[in-house]
């Protein structure tokens, strides 16, 4: 392929990366964050696969078989405990604006430079190479596309190379999105964004080459298996056999150094602490960075397999197959697919570990030097641009190391197998970062300790046996041992055998460091600074920022620190900072000035431009550069736990006020809730007064029509004017008196109404017969049903049927139901059934009607006090609280009333007591 | 209370995981089988995989009641 077209493409993805970048910065800019969300959390986070994974993987399958799992496993287990731990070391770094993992571990153990600067050896140590070999896998995945011979490659002079070009674009990138202003809190929106972005083409274009190998090339994923599976050669590859050495430690080694790197490594640290957002996106990512994980591993055995098959075991580079297999297939478009996604996963490792080292680099290692020259620390210069140009200047270093170390390494042994050298370097930093985050006891000459025996032993049995295979010493110290002495061979120290090389450094350094970081520690007891760091650190789930204790104690002015502020955060930033706090702490003045005048230069304020200070320089230099302005006292012990004491005292204060608040709220909301039954209640009453007077008026306005008539005949008939007739004077008198009997009907169920719901009733409670009761019930209304023309059909047991009720009452909800039914049949054509069944433990009494039945919507309403059904022209005589009284007395003695009906089908009003169970009326008893 | 059983779930969600992914459990499926066309030993490794991928999601994502 031409050359022109592949570095036109990769410039072209280049470009498309700063486009994305420029994109999420002017977002943040205009406060749309496009990474506020958790999946662009969790995907930026994949960043943890580099080239090495891309190209890597497919290699070390071709190898060795399931052996690039284990370095995926890892994160997976330590995701599940991401929601614990990262968690922590969020809130920690967020709390305290720990910008790096030296700044984390020097400010947990009392924020000592020389931890910082230790942490910043070791990773520069550690991670320089790493990225080398980002820029080899894209050196050599353009030689295959380009078709140029490995022996070719290596005579290039270096301007010759593009490799040179890249990293250089890449530095400028990295400068432009990652060190455009001095932002305390190093975070980098347009960076995250390409990252995530970056992220998503790796894993397409790997998914799309997989797919292509395992149906394109072949015949599927189990065809793939089955043709390997007939070449002993390469079947052992994904099924060593019981009989097959499989390496269990080593395993369980790659495992726990994968766990420990994916919290550990520079970039990982970046992404997931330093540029977090919002904390809860980590309930996400927990999950969707394992599985980007599983997707992007799912075809690297088939694809692994594929190229041994298509090539031939030892005629191809397998790390390449996901560009040769393409390209021998006549497929250009898909291996340039793939080469971007390879040149994705590398720039991206690329780009956010070279901004993670060089912001340690800076912090932990040049601005020290830089503020102990008089010129800078006692000037009253503005440092900002001078920490920014440091910050860039470190950047361009790291990214050329990485590049004269790729140059000078090539082919060495020394890169090929830096990737675990790295992971192995950054894991000596756990005894210090995890310990420290658990156990208060822990000392900074522990750490240091700890950490300088964990890297010394990483550099003898790691680093100078892969620089002694590489060909750059003589390595015959590693056979016999330097000076001769058998038990120092680096590679089985102590005589220590039987693991391979990895394992067994890890072992040793990891058991020395964690040795010595506890058993340094406990030699004696923390110093003040380091315990009230330890305090912060450990309880910080403990309590708000805004409760935390201070422990500092002395003489400062606001204008001193504002003027710090001022020199190493921009006039107008501190400012602005500086009124931020003046607002948040209640302290309001006239104008801006005023404000800041106001303010007090207590332990706070120290505390909070101490802060500040660290996000951009380290926690160690901002605490030099605070001491340099400010009178402090010296603590000690006691005090520091006085001052815990009080910040207990104030947490428990504010729980309590906390509590106070909520125990009030509470009371007014039921009041509210109370007054509120009350105004219903009273609702209620008003709509009850109504209808009664409306129903009293009714009989009352015909009686008085009707008297008023009779007494105008009477005065009529002593003038001499014809009288009205005898009969129609009857007639009248018989109404009066009809009318009257309804009044005081109705009069008496009100009474009765208010009685039972005001639980005043008297209730009689009998063993009955429910049979025996109804027959007596149907006898009563049997002329009004005569009247109708009505047929009663009765469908009774023969056996009598006991409950346990008052029986009047229960004659009463007879009647009711029976004259309801009777009122609402068509005139002589009337049907009414009555009848009784036992189910279980009860017994239900149905009246069935063949009248207009109720509506859906008023079958509700009937049981309601003066809601009788039907429209009120069609509505019979009756008072409206027959019903409600009947449902009364049913639900008194444990019972349910209810209808069942559709309009033109009649309707089935029914109830059901419990069968003779005398205590069950407690239940209904409201007295 | 609801939130240290979260963390007990978290815990014991690991040492599974840590258990399924380890020796001795996997030399149980160091063996020349294939289940549905592929090979036993890749697939107990990234079966796990998945489902302990799957309780996790489950716990970080149920709303916390």
């Amino acid at each position: 392929m031409s050359p022109l077209l592949v570095v036109a493409v990769s410039l072209a993805y280049l470009l498309t990366l700063f486009a994305v970048a420029a994109y999420g910065d002017r977002r943040a800019a205009a406060g749309r964050s496009v990474i506020a969300s958790p999946w662009v959390y969790a995907l930026s986070l994949a960043v943890y696969c580099s080239a090495w994974t891309y190209f890597g993987s497919v290699g070390r399958a071709a190898s060795s078989g399931v052996w690039f799992l284990p370095i995926y496993l890892g994160p997976m287990l330590a995701m599940v405990l991401a929601w614990l731990v990262l968690r922590k070391m969020l809130r920690i770094a967020q709390r305290y604006r720990i910008t790096s993992i030296a700044d984390f571990v020097s400010s947990r153990y009392g924020k000592s430079p020389l931890l910082a600067g230790l942490v910043t050896l070791i990773t520069v140590v550690g991670i320089v190479p790493y990225i080398a070999l980002q820029l080899k896998g894209i050196s050599v995945a353009f030689d295959v596309l380009t078709a140029v011979p490995a022996v070719l490659a290596r005579e290039r002079a270096w301007w010759q190379e593009s490799t040179v070009y890249l990293a250089l674009a890449l530095a400028g990138f990295t400068m432009m999105f990652g060190a455009r202003h001095l932002d305390s809190s190093e975070r980098h929106e347009g960076l995250v964004a390409a990252v995530a972005f970056e992220s998503v083409v790796k894993l397409l274009a790997f998914l799309v080459v997989g797919i292509y190998v395992s149906w394109g090339l072949f015949d599927g994923v189990g065809d793939i298996f089955a043709r390997a599976a007939a070449r002993p050669e390469l079947a052992s590859l994904f099924a060593p056999g019981p009989g097959m050495a499989f390496s269990h430690p080593q395993w369980f080694a790659l495992t726990l150094l994968a766990m420990l790197s994916v919290l550990l490594l520079p970039r990982q640290f970046q992404v997931m602490v330093v540029e977090n957002v919002d904390e809860r996106h980590l309930r996400r990512a927990a999950w969707v960075f394992p599985l980007y994980l599983l997707l992007i591993n799912l075809f690297v055995l088939p694809i692994a397999l594929g190229g041994l098959l298509h090539f031939g075991p030892g005629q191809a580079d397998p790390e390449t197959f996901v560009l040769s297999l393409p390209l021998s297939q006549g497929q250009p478009v898909l291996a340039l697919l793939a080469v971007v996604g390879g040149l994705s996963a590398a720039t991206g490792m690329v780009i956010v570990e070279t901004i993670a080292v060089s912001t340690m680099v800076c912090n932990d290692l040049v601005v020290p030097v830089l503020l102990r020259m008089r010129r800078w620390s006692e000037g009253r210069h503005n440092l900002t641009r001078v920490i920014l140009n440091t910050r860039r200047l470190a950047i361009l270093a790291v990214m050329l190391l990485g590049y004269c170390y790729f140059r000078l390494a090539g082919e060495a042994y020394a890169l090929v197998s830096i990737g675990l050298i790295s992971f192995a370097a950054v894991a000596q930093f756990a005894p210090a970062m995890l310990g420290g985050m658990y156990w208060r006891g822990a000392t900074r000459h522990g750490a240091l300790a700890g950490l300088l025996a964990g890297f010394a032993l990483w550099c003898y049995t790691l680093m100078l046996p892969s620089l002694a295979k590489s060909g750059w010493m003589a390595d015959d110290f590693l056979l016999v041992g330097p000076w001769g002495l058998d038990w120092l061979r680096p590679e089985a120290l102590l005589g220590l055998g039987g693991f391979d090389p990895l394992t067994h450094a890890l072992f040793w350094s990891l058991l020395c460091n964690a040795g010595l970081y506890v058993g340094v520690s406990l030699w004696r007891s923390p110093s003040v600074a380091e315990a009230s760091q330890a305090l912060l650190f450990v309880d910080v789930f403990e309590r708000s920022s805004q409760l935390q204790p201070v422990f500092w104690r002395g003489q400062a002015s606001v204008a001193s620190l504002l003027a710090l502020a001022e020199r190493f955060l921009g006039a107008e930033r501190a400012r602005e900072l500086f009124e931020r706090y003046a607002h948040e702490h209640g302290v309001v003045g006239a104008d801006r000035v005023d404000s800041l005048e106001r303010l007090q230069a207590d332990a706070e304020l120290v505390h909070f431009v101490e802060t500040q200070l660290t996000g951009a320089i380290g926690s160690a230099s901002a605490r030099v550069m605070v001491a340099s302005v400010v009178e402090e006292e010296a603590l000690a012990l006691e005090d520091v736990l006085a001052m815990v004491e009080e910040a207990k005292r104030l947490l428990l204060h504010s729980r309590e006020l906390e509590e106070k608040s909520l125990s009030l709220e509470r009371a007014s909301a039921e009041l509210r809730a109370a007054n509120e039954q009350l105004k219903s209640l009273d609702r209620l009453k008003d709509d009850f007064m109504s209808s009664v007077t409306h129903e009293l008026r009714t009989p009352l306005t015909s009686i008085r029509a009707l008297a008023e008539l009779m007494l105008d005949d009477a005065r009529a008939e002593a003038g001499g004017a014809p009288a009205m007739r005898l009969e129609q004077r009857q007639n009248f008198l018989a109404i009066i008196v009809a009318e009257t009997e309804r009044l005081g009907r109705l009069v008496n169920q009100v009474l009765d109404m208010a009685k039972i719901e005001s639980g005043h009733a008297e209730w009689q409670h009998a063993e009955l017969d429910l049979v025996a009761l109804i027959r007596r019930s149907v006898q009563t209304v049997a002329e009004l049903l005569r009247e109708r023309g009505a047929l009663l059909t009765l469908d009774l047991p023969d056996s009598p049927v006991t409950v346990h009720a008052d029986p009047d009452r229960l004659t009463q909800v007879m009647i009711n139901l029976i004259s309801n039914a009777a009122k609402f049949v068509p005139a002589g054509s009337g049907r009414i059934r009555i009848g009784l069944a036992c189910q279980d433990d009860r017994v239900q009494v149905e009246v069935q009607d063949n009248g207009p039945g109720v509506a859906p919507e008023q079958q509700a309403l009937v049981f309601e006090k003066f809601r009788q059904g039907g429209d009120a022209s069609q509505r019979p005589q009756g008072t409206g609280l027959g019903l409600p009284i009947s449902r009364q007395i049913v639900e008194h003695f444990g019972g349910q009333i209810g209808l069942r009906s559709q309009l033109g089908q009649g309707a089935c009003f029914s109830f059901w007591l419990p069968l003779g169970a005398p205590d069950n009326d407690k239940n209904g008893d409201r007295a | 209370m609801k939130h240290t059983l979260e963390s007990q779930r978290l815990l014991a969600l690991f040492a599974a995981g840590c258990l399924l992914l380890n020796y001795p459990l996997i030399a149980l499926w160091n063996r020349a089988a294939r289940l549905w066309g592929l090979p036993l030993f890749p697939l107990a490794l990234f079966v796990p995989w998945g489902l302990l991928i799957a309780a996790l999601a489950w716990l970080m994502e149920r709303r916390p009641d």
